[in-house]
């Protein structure tokens, strides 16, 4: 299979209370193209931090070492004329590049769907602490290939809806603007987009949803509205960082079906990024478990759940409170 | 410390806290430079500045030593605008966290009271409560606090009412704590720092209240006041226009002063909180 | 004999003008050391159960008995008092503290509150709290936000059974926590349980860990009872449509090779 991206030594620290914090510790991964990836990992993995970096959406503080590699050709072509790899090594700021050298294509991701937070910037320093928010453009000179754009060649899903949709923009606007600025039609036939878009994820009425805001939507719609910004432009990736877990089991279900059933339509690689070993199991072809900012491994889903290497996955798999299980009640002998 | 260090790195808050350490020097060093009656006459009246040495900034109308008048002022305006942005947060913090906290009757006449004290200006309530009570320290402090609650007791009451909703006021009503001292120990100081944020522009305020109300007359006879300074040169301002220059660059000062270090403040602290 | 008895309990809530049940005609009862699980998809009215048996709202119907007694007569001084004897954990044991709080400070409130130790028993109570759920003892000095989020869980534990409550209200008390974690406590919640006879209102979305903890479970739907019996035979053979959803939807994990252990 080809690779869409090659990750090499990734290494990510981050200043804390003037703490130096290894998020990473030199990852190396190759994602194939078209393949369905889960990237497991408890809280301090460093999964999440894996996806941000991939996507481009590091916080400026952050400290990244090696490389992560777009091999030419994978990429819908720019409008823009790219040469490979010629990425000065010292990325000026953005205005510098377009300005100085236009046959650039722009050093950082354009408006995506995660981006929604950089349309209301005044906001973005106050929260720059939280993934959802803080997400900030980044400079990468880590990249090497072509460049990938957010919003056009990635699309990002992040857990909480309700913060990565703009409150006061109807769901409409927001998702015809991702189709306006990267596949560059009318307002018109953007808007007509966003509501195959609706349809696609499967909203009920997608016409009276465009001209609804967030709020007036459940947890699940508003993800599904999440999804059908991020695929919007046609992403080759979508990455999924935990976009089910702050929804309850039912609706879990639905929008993994969904994830499913349009990553197969589009033909698209996805990353799912999960802290549940069972659910990404049931959506995944390779799975990849992080620990302490390292990768320890990864292997075909059925490898890893039913011989796993390392005794850190077996436990992780002892650990799932399944159907199955034998429940601790018994386990522990007791009963009222 | 870390706080301490952003606070420095922005040049308006170094300007802003060099201002007002040399104001709180003058106001320290005050009685120990001019040990006298800063009003007693000093020499020949309406001396300009930089005539005589020893009394560098010249002399009023009745000869009073002018920078000795400055040096006393400055203790006044200081101590008034603390001391009344001080009672007034305080006023604020507790109205506001009562309202937010208790909700319902409580609320709504706290609020009431508080929309009556904010429609009246608060120069005109002052102007009033010291015509009616008399001037002097306590009262033009208890004045200017009267009209300036209002704005920390809206601001706690919007905190408190979103904090009021936590898990942790739940945590702290599941284990039986007493509902003032959820209020008081829980909600309030974690309702405290946007109403803080307050305090320069208050104080700034304050100041300035202060010296209007000596320029009218109701500060305070006992004491020097930069308000009354002016006042007191208005009558000569063709002739000897320093003697309202003067306390007035002292009085514009201050304020810039109080503003940029209150500035520097919310920023510092607004960087600490994005990284957090 | 019951811990808690709750019947016909309903709280209706304006919703775009309209009014709806957040809660309807819902009845249940727990026995002394007894787990009963209330699940069900988000909205239909878990949480808004846990706040009324807490008494942290108050029901627009119904009855709630706790111990013998009418919950909801109490008021004032007096609902403080049992209070000790209802506790509660919440899902997100960071927003569950005082953000300014430390370690002690969090546990010697109900000590003081109930005048359960003097002032100075109260260190010796703490440090025997943190050794009751698995901590070392100088975490006491510690601020809420410097210890880990599965030593903070075991906090909140260690608060709530400082009054020996004979009710826990658990609020999606392990969802918040990684796996490996979520298991150490349950044990120690499995723990406690035998030891002091205390029973829980164990609310979860998550039917694989009601199984492995809980002896009843409560379905809802839409604020009504959809279903309610023995924990493992309702997961096992759902009879009504949002359990037969909740049980298809939880994820399984097949593993061929080896015995699941």
């Amino acid at each position: 299979m080809t690779v869409l991206l090659s990750i090499r030594d990734l290494a990510v620290r981050y200043q804390r209370d003037g703490v130096e914090v290894a998020a990473l510790k030199g990852v190396s991964l190759d994602v194939l193209a078209g393949e369905r990836l889960a990237i497991i990992g408890e809280s301090g993995s460093g999964k999440s931090t894996l996806a941000l970096a991939i996507a481009g959406l590091l916080a400026k503080s952050a400290l990244v070492d090696g490389t992560i590699e777009w091999p030419p050709g994978q990429l819908q072509p720019s409008r823009f004329f790219a040469p490979p790899s010629v990425l000065p090594d010292i990325s000026p700021a953005r205005g510098e590049i377009s300005s100085s050298a236009g046959g650039f294509p722009p050093a950082t991701p354009e408006i995506g769907e995660s981006d929604r937070d950089g349309s209301i910037s005044p906001l973005v320093g106050e929260m720059s602490g939280r993934t959802e928010g803080g997400a900030v453009e980044h400079r990468r000179s880590n990249v090497r290939g072509e460049l990938p754009r957010l919003g056009r060649d990635i699309g990002f899903v992040f857990q909480d809806p309700s913060s990565s949709l703009d409150p006061v923009m109807p769901i409409g606007r927001q998702i015809a603007e991702v189709v306006h600025t990267h596949l560059h039609l009318t307002w018109r036939d953007a808007y007509a987009k966003a509501k195959t878009l609706l349809e696609r994820v499967r909203l009920p009425d997608p016409e009276a949803t465009l001209r609804c805001y967030p709020h007036q939507l459940s947890g699940g719609q508003k993800q599904r509205v999440a999804i059908a910004a991020a695929i919007a432009a046609g992403p080759k990736l979508l990455i999924a960082d935990e976009a089910t877990s702050a929804l309850d089991t039912i609706v879990q279900a639905e929008v993994v079906t969904l994830i499913r059933g349009l990553v197969a339509e589009d033909g698209m690689t996805l990353l799912f990024i999960s802290h549940d070993i069972a659910l990404a199991a049931s959506l995944a072809d390779r799975i990849a478990v992080l620990r302490h900012g390292e990768l320890i491994e990864l292997g075909q889903t059925d490898q890893i759940i039913n011989a796993p290497r390392q005794s850190y996955t077996r436990a992780l798999l002892d650990a799932h409170l399944g159907l199955d299980a034998k429940p601790l009640l018994d386990r522990k002998g007791a009963s009222a | 410390m870390n706080r301490l260090r952003r606070f420095f790195c922005t040049p308006e808050a170094v300007a802003g806290a060099a201002i007002l350490a040399s104001l709180i020097a003058m106001a320290l060093a005050a009685p120990l430079i001019f040990p006298g009656d800063p009003q007693a006459i000093a020499g020949p009246a309406l001396l300009p500045p930089f005539h005589d040495w020893s009394l560098p900034l010249g002399t009023d109308r009745l000869g009073r030593d002018v920078l000795a008048e400055l040096f006393h002022g400055a203790r006044t305006s200081l101590a008034v605008g603390l001391a009344a942005a001080a009672a007034a947060l305080l006023i604020g913090a507790i109205v506001g966290t009562l309202a937010g906290f208790a909700g319902g009757l409580i609320d709504e006449v706290l609020m009431r009271v508080t929309d009556a004290f904010q429609t009246v200006p608060s120069f005109l309530l002052a102007l009033a409560f010291v015509s009616i009570v008399g001037p002097s320290l306590g009262v033009v402090v208890a004045a200017i606090a009267l009209g300036a609650w209002t704005g920390p007791a809206r601001v706690a009451r919007a905190e408190v009412l979103s904090i009021r909703e936590r898990d942790y006021v739940a945590g702290a009503r599941v284990i039986g704590m007493y509902p003032l001292e959820i209020a008081f120990r829980e909600v309030l100081p974690n309702a405290l720092p946007p109403v803080l944020a307050l305090s320069s522009v208050i104080v700034a305020a304050a100041i300035l209240t202060e010296a209007a109300l000596s320029f009218l007359g109701l500060g305070d006879p006992n004491r020097v006041t930069w308000g009354g300074m002016i006042a007191e040169g208005r009558t000569v301002l063709r002739t000897a226009p320093f003697l309202s220059i003067v306390p007035g660059v002292a009085l514009v000062l201050t304020v810039l002063g109080v503003y940029l270090a209150g500035e520097g403040v919310v920023e510092s602290t607004a960087v600490r909180r994005s990284l957090s | 004999m019951t811990v808690l008895a709750v019947s016909n309990l309903a709280k209706r809530y304006r919703r775009g003008g309209k009014p709806f049940a957040a809660v309807d005609e819902v009845s249940f009862e727990i026995g002394p050391a007894e787990t009963l699980a209330l699940a069900g998809p988000s909205g239909s009215g878990k949480s808004t159960i846990a706040k009324l048996v807490l008494r942290l709202i108050e029901p627009d119907a119904g009855r709630i008995d706790f111990e013998g007694g009418d919950f909801l007569a109490l008021s004032g001084g007096s609902l403080r008092a049992r209070r000790a004897r209802l506790q509660m954990v919440f899902q997100d044991p960071l927003a569950a503290f005082n953000p300014r709080a430390t370690v002690a400070r969090v546990l010697d409130d109900p000590l003081r509150i109930h005048a359960i130790a003097s002032r100075a028993e109260r260190p010796l109570r703490i440090a025997a709290l943190l050794e009751r759920v698995g901590l070392e003892t100088n975490l006491a000095t510690r601020a809420i936000h410097e210890i880990s989020g599965g030593q903070r869980q075991r906090v909140a534990i260690a608060r709530a059974i400082a009054t020996r409550p004979s009710l826990i209200v658990l609020d999606e008390a392990v969802s918040a926590l990684d796996v490996s974690v979520r298991g150490q406590i349950l044990e120690l919640l499995l723990d406690l349980q035998r030891q002091e006879r205390i029973a829980y209102l164990f609310i979860s979305h998550d039917l694989g860990v009601i199984r492995a903890i809980a002896h009843r479970v409560v379905i809802l739907d839409a604020g009504k009872i959809a279903e309610s019996g023995d924990a493992r035979t309702v997961i096992a053979n759902p009879q009504s449509a949002v359990g037969k959803a909740l049980v298809a939807a939880t994820p399984k994990l097949v593993r061929t090779s080896q015995e699941a252990s």
